[in-house]
């Protein structure tokens, strides 16, 4: 039998409950008491990884087979339709490596928004951080990236042999780059997930809208077409504006780590400004990439902090609006 | 004696509306705010001690889920303050926040998890769970596919095994067949006698005389009666003495009545 029979005394001695403080049962500390209950959040990571596709017959393929006619629609028209122009060497490479972050970016953010919703059976009738379920998607979306990311290592590793350039050897800077690029998708799309959650059981037609606007990410950073484009046809201001994009950074970062290192000699080529039809070596990525990297690591946990304000006081009206 | 629940003049209102199309946002009239929101909960105040089984009574719409909602976390009140101490597990509603896509073997754990229990403490219960739920070979399939009786049983069987300190019982006798009612009122008796603060929430009379050592009715959002349980029959006119008692109302009663003596 269990405890309850098994223990003679009562629940108030066995606890010792008169040094349990009263408490209001609700009582959370946001985004940490996720962290606190890791158990949990794997069970729901698990969860979520099992129900995405069930009931499907190709299952979890079906996460690899989305992103792999987006990457052939998208090498077919820049790389093969329109790239004669543009000059990247290993452009599926450049392509790929980039979407294997806007993938998971894109992925955090909608299934985030609305991953309170989706799981409101769950939240109107049980007491738990309700973080859990924006961060889980997340994780969730992480989680497919890796087997993207074996596939990219296999490319690299591939064109190296195979292709006219060098053996593709990882560099310390470049897996560190990567590595941030990773590290600012996972903390800006938490951030957006948290904030975007909970304003979506509020008002609905939020998700339409991030739907809307979630399909433009994959034009804004510089995987269809090569950085110096954007320098090289925005004013100066635009061009900034469009480096203040963390997905845009995060897709050079993780360039810098994958693509980069397979060129053979100057990645990308660029048209001689003097209009003489020859070209000229092209900047790979934009001017102090670690230093923009590190200021968006910032911002972005600010960001996460704003998430986890508006979630907090947004929060409170959730169940009984679900 | 230590305090188990404290509710400090709770009030909660919701809106008869939250979600509105842009056409009626703009063709509202700006004076309808006060209007369009009713009091679900209003100045509710009462202190539980450890160890007492409260029973919650009330008609359909009087706030009891609401009430319950506060004392489990789900729900925070508008004004006022709730505070409870230790761990809380039980059931608002029956069948618990179960998915349906997960077998019942993933959902006991976790519902588990939910209910704060860890891996190691699961591991341990789970053939005593998994024997309470009694749903045998189905365990493994997804509790989509569950009668609500056996969804009931197994979100059931989850909550009485977690090591609590506050019990919350909500209907919990409204589905499920009679071995099994018989089988959650033996449970419940073990809970509270294991010195375990019980909410009961039942329409059933004969149930909670036979559960609860006190009674609060709520009505229409105000506690109505705070004391004990046949005060709080009489109150609600349970006992039939005002009304031409329905037929079937005491056939309930008189099976439950039944129920409650053989335990």
């Amino acid at each position: 039998m269990s405890q309850l029979d098994a223990d003679a005394r009562t629940v108030e001695a066995r606890h010792d409950l008169a040094h349990v403080p009263l408490a209001p049962p609700s009582r959370t500390s946001g985004v940490l008491e996720v962290f606190r209950r890791r158990y949990l959040l794997r069970l729901l990571v698990r969860r979520e990884i099992r129900a995405r596709y069930a009931g499907t017959a190709f299952g979890l393929l079906w996460s690899y087979i989305n992103p792999f006619t987006r990457f052939l629609t998208f090498y077919a028209v820049f790389g093969l339709l329109l790239g004669r122009g543009l000059g990247i060497q290993n452009f599926a490479i450049h392509l790929f490596a980039g979407m294997v972050l806007v993938t998971y970016f894109t992925e955090s953010v909608t299934a985030g928004t609305r991953s309170l919703l989706s799981n409101k059976g769950v939240i109107a009738k049980m007491a738990m951080p309700r973080e859990m379920f924006p961060v889980a998607s997340m994780l969730v979306s992480l989680w497919h990236a890796v087997p993207q990311l074996i596939i990219l290592v296999l490319a690299c590793v591939a064109t190296g042999l195979f292709g006219g350039g060098p053996i593709w050897v990882p560099d310390a800077v470049g897996m560190g780059a990567a590595l941030l690029g990773f590290l600012l998708i996972m903390i800006y799309g938490t951030a957006f997930g948290l904030m975007f959650s909970c304003v979506n059981v509020i008002f609905r037609d939020f998700q339409r809208i991030v739907q809307t606007f979630i399909n433009m990410v994959p034009f804004t950073a510089p995987m269809m077409y090569p950085y110096w484009i954007s320098y090289d046809r925005f004013p100066r201001f635009w061009h900034e504006l469009y480096l203040a994009n963390p997905v845009a950074e995060a897709v050079q970062l993780i360039q810098r780590g994958f693509w980069y290192p397979t060129c053979d000699g100057p990645c990308a080529m660029m048209p001689n400004p003097n209009g003489d039809g020859s070209t000229i070596p092209a900047p790979e990525f934009a001017d102090h990439l670690y230093t923009r990297g590190f200021i968006m690591l910032a911002v972005g946990v600010l960001m996460l902090l704003l998430g986890q304000y508006v979630f907090a006081r947004l929060e409170k009206s959730i169940p009984e609006r679900l | 004696m230590t305090t188990s629940i404290v509710v400090d003049n709770v009030t909660k209102s919701f809106r008869y509306q939250y979600h509105r199309t842009l056409k009626q946002v703009l063709t509202k009239k700006t004076d309808a705010d006060a209007s369009d929101r009713f009091r679900a909960l209003d100045g509710v105040s009462f202190e539980v001690q450890q160890g007492e089984s409260i029973g919650l009574m009330g008609l359909n719409g009087s706030g009891k889920s609401t009430l319950l909602k506060m004392v489990s976390g789900v729900m925070t009140p508008d004004e006022g303050q709730v505070l409870t101490r230790g761990r809380i597990s039980g059931l608002i509603a029956t069948g618990a926040g179960f998915h349906s896509e997960l077998s019942g073997r993933d959902n006991i754990y976790m519902n588990a998890a939910m209910l704060g229990m860890t891996k190691e403490e699961t591991d341990s219960k789970f053939d005593d769970i998994a024997g309470f739920a009694d749903v045998g070979r189905q365990l493994d399939m997804p509790v989509g596919n569950y009668s609500s009786g056996q969804f009931a049983r197994l979100g059931f069987a989850v909550a009485v095994h977690v090591d609590c300190d506050i019990f919350i019982a909500d209907e919990v006798l409204a589905v499920g067949d009679r071995p099994f009612k018989r089988k959650c009122l033996k449970r419940m008796k073990e809970i509270r006698e294991s010195g375990i603060t019980m909410f009961y929430v039942s329409h059933s009379a004969a149930s909670v005389k036979k559960m609860c050592d006190r009674a609060i009715v709520l009505d229409k959002g105000v506690v109505g009666f705070d004391g004990d349980v046949e005060g709080a029959i009489k109150y609600l006119h349970y006992d039939g003495d005002d009304d031409e008692p329905d037929a079937e109302e005491s056939e309930v009663d008189e099976r439950d009545e039944e129920l409650a003596n053989d335990i």
